[in-house]
């Protein structure tokens, strides 16, 4: 009996350290943002002037305004093109077929710095300026193949028959796909938006060697801040975008769920 | 109206759509890239003709070899670290309940909400001579003063990690899923203890799932300079930054695209030895391929 | 009295999330013996064989192996081996690497280890097949490594989990057949299971018949078709025809007459019955004796008329509505006598059975 007692703790245990090595952090940053002293070595009391700090700091809010903003577009352009090409790979046969899966495999297995130099590379060549559109572009295609992969998960299981249905009716390919599958790939959609979302607001890397000084990002702005000592908004930044991330996410698990459940109802 | 749209055009919209995104801000780059490690560098127009394997021959010089070799044993420790964490940890959330389970990776992602910089920046302050670590250390008396943790390798391979935690535990927990109980259960009813049931037969059947982590933190890890910029002291180079001090700060792209060279190829090493732990593997010997 | 059985479960009670999937179940078997469990899906056929594995513990009673209590006993070191139904072979293992797994957990030494591997392949007629990897094999084959891997290890027990149910059906009557040989001539105590009657009847040497975690009767295969104790049983094993009677004289020892559909018959009982029982009077279609309406004139029996006839190719089966209602289930064999009578829907016909051949039990055998 001792026996199963003691693996039981020891498993918990194990999970629990790892959960503990992966939230410590985070826990003193959000904590260290109600905390008065400026360097969090102790606490001093509670004090929102972090956050005030934060609101008055109008370069960090304008790259934390930035960064949500290619968020969101980027997330919704990708999970527009990534469905289509999902769309495409699962429905359609085209010749460079085989080619574009790999290309898609290839650029989701491609450690961020090789992508950031190719990104920086095309542009360049093509004469894009760096600046708004080259980051939303890098972004989109980014956030790509992951879009794909939720997505074509779906598609799979998708009943053939019932597009079948759908042609032998006399439905074309745009209603079908607007009528049909859209609607029924609701959730996988809104999770590749979701998974596209939190990609694009944790890019570091990429988004480092292809925004230029007229569009300036969060990664950018706090790194030229924490690079030399202790910048206590950071603090309150990390907070406010945690408890943003959350609701988002508690919304759009709720829009699933709502979406499964009509699935589920007929 | 949407009759203009008919059928052959929607789809052709789509599949060219798809080809050209793919071709243009994928494929083209990518061979840009190469071709860019065989050319000269140039002030203005950062790379020119004549073709050169000069780039190469300074990858592979003393003075970088070293770095190089750093950046890949940094890396690597990262990668095993990762693993042996990693490991059981798939494990044992794989033998969990389908709600408790979700639950939990849920959890694993939620760090993932901030920007990554800002979790490392929360790190610097941990490691700190004043942070807790060091708090907890010399209050409990295990030390007499404060450890120097920060700009050493040991901040930066405790960021890595930090990072690329979930990265290693996804693909492992696919592979777990994938594990037939079935297969636990012949090996108990043969004879096979504990120790026999995971050296015969849970650790080369995950194998893939092994590869696939490593694979998905070894690579990335090469190339976060942010974090040695954080956390590193002035020899912990990753090859990222050497790779980002060479395209945005010494503008010698050719030679930068030279060490992106090397990491493609890497990733393509390692891609080979995951399509070879797949085939070791080959699928379920149970009843699902009938046919031969 | 006698010796005690080679392998017995005593009083085991096995339940799963508060539900006793088995309660108080008593099992006896011999050392040698083919013995199947039978029963419908969620009977609890499946824990049994878990249970005598080690796959799971009992939370009540005894299981004995050869004089040797094994209920706590880890599965790795019982001496038992199963054939999975999903046969479960290593993917990443070789034929003879699967095959030799067992004897490598028990550090036989290598040179015995070859030597019985090639004999178990043998056995089951793989020979060649030593370096193939599980995908390279079908069904059958997979199949026959699995009992290879098995038998290889000589256990006490060979248990064996519904293993042929994946076959396809010529596959599987062969394989029935391979099974039955390798048990001869290995001796070991085959444990089979499975909701396949037929295959139960043709293969055991007893067959326990399950429902519901209870056990309903223990026989050999004739004794559960000819004999079957309640209406569960004889209602699992191939079709019956159930008649409702009472008895109304008690002629010698074991003959009585009883009132069934009005009509007064002398029935063949193996048990003492009284006067006013009620009782079921169980025939298996092919029992039954029809005759057309006009050849059997003036003879005693049922009419009817045929309200379905389906021809097998061996037998012409037919659906018989009696005048009261009551349906029947008949199966004539085509012979020289006959052959080639049919009928046509509705025509009427006269229902009997050849006296002694039916099988009676108490009405209130629950079944």
């Amino acid at each position: 009996m001792t026996r199963i007692f003691n693996s039981g703790l020891l498993k918990w245990g194990f999970i629990g350290l790892v959960f503990l090595y992966l939230y410590l952090p985070m826990a003193v940053l959000v904590t260290n943002s109600f905390n008065k002293s400026k360097y969090g070595h102790k606490w001093s009391g509670f004090s929102l002037k972090w956050y005030e700090e934060l609101w008055d700091n109008d370069a960090m809010m304008q790259a934390f305004g930035h960064s949500l903003l290619i968020a969101a577009l980027a997330a919704t352009a990708a999970t527009l093109i990534g469905t289509l090409m999902a769309l495409a790979i699962h429905r359609y046969k085209f010749p460079l077929k085989n080619a574009t899966s790999s290309l898609l495999f290839v650029l989701m297995m491609s450690p961020d710095i090789v992508l950031a130099i190719t990104f920086l590379i095309i542009f360049i060549a093509l004469g894009i300026q760096l600046g708004f559109w080259s980051l939303l572009i890098a972004h989109i295609t980014f956030c790509l193949p992951f879009v794909v992969i939720t997505v074509y998960a779906q598609m799979k299981s998708l009943d053939p028959n019932i597009l079948e249905a759908a042609q032998d009716l006399g439905a074309s390919e745009a209603r079908i796909f607007r009528v049909i599958i859209l609607p029924i790939m609701a959730p996988a959609v809104l999770a590749g938006w979701l998974l596209s979302f939190t990609l694009s607001l944790d890019d570091v890397i990429i988004s480092s060697f292809v925004t230029g000084p007229g569009f300036e990002i969060l990664p950018i702005r706090v790194f030229s801040m924490v690079k030399v000592g202790v910048s206590p908004e950071v603090n309150a930044l990390a907070t406010v975008l945690l408890v943003m991330s959350l609701t988002l996410v508690a919304v759009t698990t709720y829009l699933i769920n709502k979406g499964k459940t009509l699935n589920d109802s007929e | 109206m949407t009759a203009f749209f008919a059928n052959l055009n929607f789809r052709k919209l789509v599949i060219t759509l798809t080809v050209s995104w793919l071709g243009i801000f994928v494929l083209l780059p990518h061979l840009m890239v190469v071709g860019t490690s065989f050319l000269t560098p140039d002030s203005d127009n950062f790379a020119i003709w004549p073709i050169t394997l000069n780039n190469y021959r300074q990858v592979l010089s003393e003075t970088y070899a070293g770095v190089f070799w750093d950046s890949l044993v940094l890396s690597g420790i990262t990668t095993v670290i990762a693993l042996l964490i990693g490991y059981p940890f798939a494990y044992l959330l794989s033998r969990m309940g389908k709600a408790t389970r979700a639950i939990l990776l849920f959890m694993m992602v939620i760090p993932f909400w901030t920007n990554s910089l800002i979790r490392i920046y929360a790190i610097k302050m941990l490691l700190g001579k004043k942070g807790i670590f060091n708090t907890v250390l010399v209050g409990s008396g295990i030390v007499d003063k404060p450890l120097q943790l920060l700009y050493t390798d040991f901040a930066v391979i405790f960021g890595l990690v930090y990072i690329l935690l979930p990265f290693m535990v996804l693909p492992l927990m696919a592979s777990f899923d994938k594990l037939d109980q079935s297969l636990i259960e012949a090996g108990k009813d043969l004879g096979a203890n504990a120790f026999n049931r995971f050296r015969n037969i849970i650790l080369p059947l995950t194998m893939p799932g092994v590869v696939a982590g490593c694979l998905i933190v070894f690579l990335p890890a090469m190339g976060m300079f942010y974090v040695a910029d954080l956390l590193g002291g002035a020899k912990s180079l990753l090859l990222g930054n050497i790779i980002k001090n060479q395209f945005l700060v010494t503008r010698d792209w050719p030679f930068g695209s030279a060490f992106s060279v090397f990491l493609i190829v890497l990733m393509g090493a390692l891609l080979w030895l995951y399509y070879k732990a797949n085939q070791y593997v080959q699928k379920k010997g149970g009843m699902d391929d009938q046919n031969l | 009295m006698g010796s005690p059985s080679f392998l017995s479960l005593k009083q085991v009670t096995k339940r799963f999330e508060s539900q006793a999937v088995l309660y108080e179940f008593d099992l006896n078997i011999e050392d040698g013996e083919f013995f199947t469990v039978l029963g419908p899906s969620g009977c609890g056929k499946t824990t049994v064989l878990r249970l005598i594995a080690g796959f799971e513990s009992p939370d009540e009673g005894k299981i004995l192996l050869d004089g040797q209590d094994i209920t706590r006993l880890d599965a790795e070191k019982r001496p038992t081996n199963t054939v999975f139904q999903s046969y479960a072979l290593f993917p990443h293992m070789t034929v003879f690497d699967n095959v030799a797994f067992g004897l490598k957990m028990s550090n036989v030494p290598k040179a015995e280890i070859t030597e019985r591997v090639k004999e178990a392949l043998a056995v089951v007629q793989l020979a060649d097949f030593e370096q193939r990897k599980p995908h390279q094999l079908s069904g059958g084959q997979k199949q026959r490594v699995a009992i290879a891997r098995a038998i290889v290890n000589r256990p006490k027990v060979l248990l064996l989990d519904e293993s042929l149910s994946a076959l396809d059906y010529k596959l599987r009557k062969q394989m029935q057949y391979e099974l039955k040989r390798i048990q001869r001539q290995l001796g070991i105590t085959f444990i089979y299971v499975t909701h396949d009657q037929e295959e139960a009847l043709s293969m055991s040497d007893r067959v326990l018949v399950m429902n519901n975690g209870q056990p309903q009767q223990v026989g050999t295969p004739r004794e559960i078709y000819e004999s079957p104790r309640n209406l569960f049983v004889a209602r699992f094993i191939g079709e019956i025809n159930v008649f409702d009677g009472v008895i109304t004289e008690v002629l010698t020892d074991y003959k009585y007459r009883a009132d069934i559909h009005g009509k007064q018959w002398e029935l063949a009982a193996d048990q003492r019955l009284e006067i006013g029982d009620k009782v079921h009077v169980l025939l298996r279609p092919e029992d039954l004796r029809i005759e057309y309406i006009e050849d059997a004139e003036g003879r005693d029996g049922l009419t009817g008329q045929v309200v379905e006839s389906n021809y097998t190719g061996k037998t012409l089966d037919s659906i018989i509505q009696l005048d009261d209602g009551t349906r029947l289930m008949a199966s004539e064999f085509f012979n020289e006598d006959d052959p080639d009578f049919s009928y046509k829907i509705n025509q009427r016909v006269w229902v009997n059975w050849v006296h002694g051949w039916e099988h009676v039990i108490k009405a209130d055998e629950l079944a």
